[in-house]
């Protein structure tokens, strides 16, 4: 299967209420709360696009975009 | 389309606290709505009063925001007059099953397709922390500061004795089951009710020690256990998630059309 490639990792700021648990659950760190307690993407790079931030935050504050990365196709 | 062409921006962002478990429900809710391809205009959801209830002013579908624990019994009307609709009903513990508890069985009983959703964080937010009938033994409270002595009920099993013909349960750690969960339940032809425990970091979470919501949502994790694990099986003190029932029986907006069908026949002669 093609690897998914994060595009953009979109957190609305105003939305976002710092409750971290984007951030305690990603399981690659890629997201840290700021100083103004409001969630960041660090390590996109390090992203592997599990949605699971946005899937769980309860602020509807986080979006991701998923790139076209490699084939396609399904072996 | 994305989940944010779903919601009344204008009201954004929401009055739920940081990190409560009732935006994570939100956030399945729609993506169930989503990836059914339901459309905003045949949807309707009413809701009761608590903090749960203000989710239905922030979803852009038909939405009634109605008395305390009368969201069935409003959207019974609404599916009585117009079966066409798909009706979907978010209510807290003390909504469904305190206040409206009457409503919430005889709708069970009836069978009507109404989709229930009962946001559990075992305690009365909105009014400052009272315990409800789902907090259980041993739970603090505002109104119980030495922990209480009122056995709880299970939705689960409430449900399923009522009537309800689709019954399951899951948490907001698993969001994608519950959204899996919802779509299951809006498909079910019949009364449908799915218990989501929904972390309260504000109130239950801080007078039970339980931590914050990242922590709270990890006790999710291990208190509960897919049906039919082994986990499960090993482990009866733990709480069963997935589908517990899920039958066939008339429903009951049929039933009417055919006793409609019924008193008129000869009308007109």
């Amino acid at each position: 299967m093609a690897k998914k490639v994060l595009k953009q990792l979109i957190i609305n700021r105003d939305w976002c209420k710092g409750c971290g648990i984007c951030v305690k659950f990603c399981p690659r760190q890629v997201l840290e709360l700021d100083g103004k307690d409001k969630s960041v993407c660090m390590r996109p790079e390090a992203c592997i696009c599990c949605m699971m931030c946005e899937l769980r935050c309860p602020d509807l504050a986080i979006e991701i975009i998923i790139g076209q990365g490699g084939q396609e196709e399904d072996e | 389309m994305a989940v944010q062409d779903l919601l009344r921006q204008r009201f954004f962002p929401h009055m739920w606290c940081p990190g409560c478990g009732h935006g994570t429900v939100l956030n399945s809710l729609l993506r169930a709505v989503l990836e059914l391809g339901l459309s905003k205009n045949e949807i309707v959801m009413t809701s009761g009063i608590g903090c749960s209830a203000r989710i239905s002013g922030y979803v852009d579908f038909h939405s009634l925001h109605t008395l305390h624990g009368r969201a069935l019994a409003f959207a019974t009307g609404v599916k009585l007059s117009k079966p066409e609709l798909t009706l979907l009903v978010p209510m807290g513990d003390g909504d469904a099953l305190a206040i409206g508890g009457n409503h919430f069985i005889h709708a069970a009983r009836r069978n009507i397709d109404i989709t229930a959703i009962v946001m559990n964080n075992r305690i009365y937010g909105m009014t400052g922390g009272q315990f409800s009938p789902l907090s259980g033994i041993g739970v603090k409270a505002t109104t119980a500061p030495y922990s209480t002595i009122d056995n709880n009920f299970d939705v689960v099993e409430l449900a399923t004795a009522a009537g309800a013909t689709f019954v399951a349960r899951s948490t907001t750690y698993h969001a994608r089951e519950c959204t899996e969960l919802i779509k299951k339940a809006i498909l079910h032809k019949g009364f449908s009710v799915v218990e989501i425990l929904s972390q309260c970091p504000t109130h239950f979470g801080r007078k039970n020690r339980e931590g914050d919501a990242g922590q709270m949502l990890e006790n999710y994790k291990k208190i509960t256990a897919k049906r039919g694990s082994k986990a499960l099986e090993e482990n009866p003190g733990l709480i069963g998630r997935g589908i517990f029932v899920e039958k066939e029986k008339p429903e009951y907006c049929q039933e009417y059309e055919k006793t409609i069908a019924l008193a008129m026949k000869g009308a007109g002669r």
